[in-house]
């Protein structure tokens, strides 16, 4: 405790603060990470069975979730917090704070998330695919049992990719009082020149992403058979 | 065999519309298939051949025409029902198209799954295919620890699961060596004779067609230019393109060029004549050329033989030059004729092998 005292003297006088902040990053992630995954995979699905030669091939589908992705995608995120917020407040009654931070981090994240799962869908080898239907498998069975499950590996790096690139987007999701170790690192170890704080916050923040990124790998590795 | 018609494809036509270009795959093609049959599809790639036969069952919806299996007409069918007729045409692949995520086993069971069997009884289907096609040591492994010929015995397992009465083969030999292709014909005419299976091979190998089917179609742009039964094709065919197949089939073509190089130094006379003659079925039992000797004193050395068995029938043909005095030659060719012996004079220089 004589090292931490040391090195991050206001750090260790701030203990609840931080676990606090851990709690809510992890919040804002884990919440974020359910609702944007399966609005994300629903739609990524969308793109892949409506596209041009899909198994349920229809133009008009695909250009809307297509224009739709891209358009949330080309909103700087920073924007987004501010231009949703009329949105924010209806869905959850305010437009300040951690659950309220959920809204345009999900608005923010599911396009992204669409798109890994279009790529990693895209993967799937469309002779596979011809061979399900040769057998008589409609387009539900084809989803998930050759789509998802042969598309497993590929889905679960893009998740990675995705959580990651999410833990990033809380950080800023202080602006809008959203709190989380982002928060902590600007408004208190940033503006009052503690920079202990914000290297342990950082640090906490690393370590997150270096665990999410190894289970990852393992699990990818796990369902890969292609080698 | 039966002449009982279980695919019949009419007036089909399948055209294509990419980048404000028209490309018409399949022109105006009847075909029909009787029960038990293997049916071999032969062209070039880009003949259309695979887009035909994936009109079979609508893995390609065809511009014009009407697709009839098994009294069925497809094209009509609402997709539950289309779904139910597909799981009686299997179907296999020149890329095999396996599952890589699932085990050997896994990859037999999909069609089954969903279906009306219950756990232990897909278990038991799934344990007699990979016993029909030989493969049961491989159950628990992955596609991507088996050979090429492994993973299509695999495929050719997935597409029985549910009994079809129509397998259909899409090149599906063409990405194997010779041995292994030989011993996937093979199970293709066992799974034929033993459980009444019809084929639709598709090919550009004729001697994948040689081998085991029954009739045979020639595609070429997007036509059949002709078509008929192994033998008649074999012994007489009329189009270039088949008689090009058929010679790359039974190494003929080799041995004329061979020939014809060595022409120069045979230097043929008036009084010599370098012919291929082809017979087929008893006639090659018969001594012909020791006839030609005895009746009209015709010599015949013979520079090539080869006899192909085909569904049964010997099929065989000789390339020899015969000597002797003009007349005597023509009454010994009008002879084989007599005989059903067909002749082709053949040039002594070069000029035919292009």
């Amino acid at each position: 405790m004589n090292f931490f005292a040391k090195y991050f003297p206001n750090a260790v006088t701030m203990k609840s603060d931080f676990i606090q902040a851990t709690g809510e990053t992890l919040y804002m992630t884990l919440f974020t990470a359910i609702v944007a995954g399966i609005l994300g995979m629903a739609i990524g699905i969308g793109l892949i069975v409506t596209q041009p030669g899909g198994i349920l091939e229809n133009r008009a589908v695909y250009n809307i979730l297509d224009k739709l992705v891209n358009l949330c995608r080309s909103i700087p995120f920073v924007i987004l917090l501010a231009v949703i917020a009329p949105l924010t407040r209806l869905v959850v009654g305010t437009a300040i704070g951690t659950t309220a931070a959920i809204v345009p981090l999900v608005i923010g994240s599911a396009p992204f998330y669409a798109r890994q799962i279009q790529n990693a869908l895209a993967e799937v080898d469309h002779g596979v695919i011809e061979a399900a239907e040769s057998v008589g498998s409609g387009p539900i069975a084809i989803i998930f049992r050759v789509y998802l499950k042969e598309g497993l590996a590929d889905i679960i790096r893009s998740s990675v990719l995705t959580l990651i690139s999410l833990i990033d987007l809380t950080a800023m999701a202080g602006a809008i009082g959203g709190g989380g170790l982002g928060n902590l690192a600007i408004n208190v170890g940033y503006s009052r020149f503690e920079s202990d704080v914000t290297i342990l916050a950082m640090l906490i923040i690393l370590v997150i992403v270096f665990a999410i990124q190894l289970i990852g790998d393992l699990l990818a590795r796990r369902v890969d058979h292609t080698a | 065999m039966t002449n009982e018609a279980i695919i019949q494809l009419k007036d089909i036509d399948v055209t294509f519309h990419t980048k404000g270009q028209t490309v018409n795959a399949v022109k105006n093609v009847s075909l029909t298939v009787n029960r038990g049959d293997i049916y071999g599809v032969v062209g070039y790639s880009g003949a259309g051949k695979s887009t035909l036969v994936r009109v079979i069952n609508r893995l390609q919806r065809p511009t014009a025409g009407t697709v009839s299996v098994n009294g069925q007409a497809i094209l009509n069918l609402r997709p539950k029902e289309l779904r139910a007729a597909r799981t009686k045409i299997g179907m296999i692949f020149q890329h095999f198209n396996l599952m890589a995520s699932r085990t050997i086993a896994d990859n037999v069971d999909y069609p089954l799954k969903g279906g009306s069997l219950s756990r232990a009884e897909r278990k038991e289907k799934v344990d007699h295919l990979l016993d029909l096609v030989g493969l049961t040591d491989k159950a628990t492994d992955y596609p991507a620890q088996l050979s090429g010929g492994q993973k299509q015995r695999v495929a050719i397992a997935r597409a029985l699961a549910n009994d079809p009465e129509i397998l259909i083969s899409d090149e599906a030999t063409s990405a194997l060596d010779p041995k292994t292709t030989s011993s996937i014909l093979e199970l293709l005419k066992r799974l034929n004779q033993e459980l009444g299976l019809t084929v639709v091979l598709i090919t550009h190998e004729m001697e994948a067609v040689k081998e085991i089917c029954n009739k045979v179609a020639v595609m070429d742009e997007g036509a059949i230019i002709e078509r008929g039964s192994l033998v008649d094709i074999f012994s007489q065919p009329k189009e270039p393109l088949t008689r090009d197949f058929i010679n790359t089939a039974t190494q003929i073509d080799q041995a004329l060029v061979k020939i014809y190089k060595q022409a120069d130094k045979l230097d043929l006379g008036d009084t010599q004549q370098l012919v291929q003659l082809q017979y087929v079925g008893d006639q090659t039992d018969s001594p012909l050329i020791t006839e030609l000797y005895k009746r009209y004193g015709v010599v015949s050395s013979i520079l090539y033989g080869n006899v192909e068995i085909l569904q049964d029938t010997p099929l065989g043909n000789l390339i020899v030059v015969m000597s002797g005095e003009p007349d005597k030659l023509a009454a010994a060719w009008d002879y084989c004729q007599e005989q059903g012996v067909r002749i082709t004079h053949l040039k002594s220089t070069n000029s035919e092998v292009a």
